[in-house]
């Protein structure tokens, strides 16, 4: 799993409004190489928080990229090179997501992240239980 | 005697002819354009038993993207997705066919299966290419994150007319049960796309005539999205069809004009309830033909 894909994942347990980012729990993590793109690096930076990816990559042990940024340091090769390595090249192979709200773990395996909900973090529309709650608690 | 084989990349001029040692013995045979394919290779494909192993509508879907590969390679597409990736051979094709990083172009593949997901990356793997492998139902804990910026999403979903039961079923069952009218997935699949595809976002989707392609077209007509048949394959049992819906601004001029309505009491309720529940809303008629 890149940052990339870390920086694009939340927690889906339905009703959590601050399940983004998740902490990363590493246990095993792999530097791979991977091809430059100035272009789709220029693109995704307006979508990526940026914090979320210094502490996500500060969690594998890359520390090169600064606290903040801002889009005038696309400019810059040395910054462009720190961003790319930090975004693309560090995989998490095992390991756990975490999310921020509830403590929910979300497994990391092979490099799959694995964000299968078990059938009682889903939401299920129970029509009789809400009319129920109305009549007992006056509300909805 | 294992022959050695000189094997170069797609990308390069291809040769006239290739190089085998057999023995002591170096032959040299005329290359068949089927060794530097632009799509997945079937003997590459990985498998596990509860996997969909790759079939008329994979091919389809696949045949579909190379028959719009010129559009796609100018559409220049960031972010591709596909949603039911399964063996891996569509998202890997895709990834041949566009290029990888040096294009500036990243894959996502999401399957419900834990099975497919494993099978995916081992095929990626087989192909050298690469995409982000994701275990999850269509874009589960992505939504929120991804909203707006998938470039190009492809889904050959569970489309087959089964009982109700039968869909979301553990093991290869989700990989075709469809439910009434082969909908069920398909109509949850649909605003989800709406959801994460970008302003020039494209989707293409297969499904069978059974699905009533025509409703999905005008559904999303009404959403804001002009779609066309790529691809239609028909045998005595079903039709095949695979259709790329995209934005079309000159729709979504028309979906926005106000309708003039009598507004009702079952008109408010039933907008209270769409209001509710996202999913209902996305098949809403504007007209109020409930």
């Amino acid at each position: 799993m890149r940052l990339l894909t870390h920086n694009m994942l939340s927690c889906n347990i339905k009703g959590v409004t601050n399940g983004f980012p998740l902490r990363l729990e590493v246990e095993k993590f792999v530097e791979k190489e991977v091809d430059f793109s100035a272009e789709f690096l220029r693109n995704i930076f307006p979508k990526i928080e940026w914090k979320a990816l210094v502490d996500a990559s500060r969690s594998m042990g890359y520390s090169q990229l600064p606290d903040e940024a801002d889009s005038s340091m696309l400019d810059s090769d040395d910054f462009l090179k720190k961003f790319h390595h930090a975004l693309l090249e560090l995989h998490l192979e095992e390991g756990v997501l975490i999310c921020p709200e509830t403590g929910r773990r979300f497994p990391v395996n092979k490099g799959i992240p694995n964000m299968l909900l078990h059938e009682d973090e889903v939401f299920v529309f129970d029509g009789v239980n809400l009319v129920l709650n109305y009549h007992l608690n006056s509300t909805w | 005697m294992d022959p050695k084989i000189d094997v170069r990349t797609e990308s390069s001029s291809m040769p006239s002819s290739i190089r085998t040692k057999e023995g002591d013995q170096w032959n040299s045979k005329p290359v068949s354009y089927k060794m530097y394919s632009k799509s997945a290779q079937i003997r590459l494909v990985s498998s596990h038993p509860e996997v969909y192993e790759p079939c008329d509508d994979s091919f389809a879907l696949v045949d579909a993207l190379l028959a719009d590969r010129t559009n796609l390679l100018e559409h220049h597409p960031s972010l591709c997705m596909e949603v039911g990736c399964g063996s891996g051979y569509v998202i890997t094709s895709l990834a041949i066919m566009l290029g990888q990083e040096v294009a500036g172009v990243h894959y996502i593949a999401t399957d419900i299966n834990p099975h497919a997901v494993q099978v995916t990356s081992e095929t990626l793997k087989a192909h050298g290419v690469h995409a982000e492998v994701i275990s999850t139902d269509i874009a589960s804990g992505l939504e929120r994150r991804l909203s707006g910026i998938v470039d190009v999403m492809v889904v050959n979903p569970p489309y087959v007319p089964t009982p109700e039961d039968e869909v979301g079923r553990d093991g290869i069952t989700s990989a075709w049960a469809g439910g009434e009218n082969g909908r069920r997935v398909i109509d949850r699949i649909l605003p989800i796309a709406d959801k994460l595809l970008s302003d020039r976002g494209w989707l293409y989707m297969v499904m069978l005539a059974a699905n009533n392609p025509s409703q999905i077209c005008l559904a999303m007509r009404e959403k804001g999205y002009a779609s066309r048949i790529i691809v239609q394959r028909s045998t005595e049992e079903e039709s095949l069809h695979v259709v790329k819906f995209w934005r079309d601004s000159d729709i979504q001029v028309g979906a926005r004009e106000p309708t003039t309505t009598s507004r009702t009491t079952s008109t408010t309720v039933m907008e209270s309830l769409f209001s509710q529940f996202p999913r209902l809303a996305f098949w809403r008629n504007d007209n109020n033909s409930y």
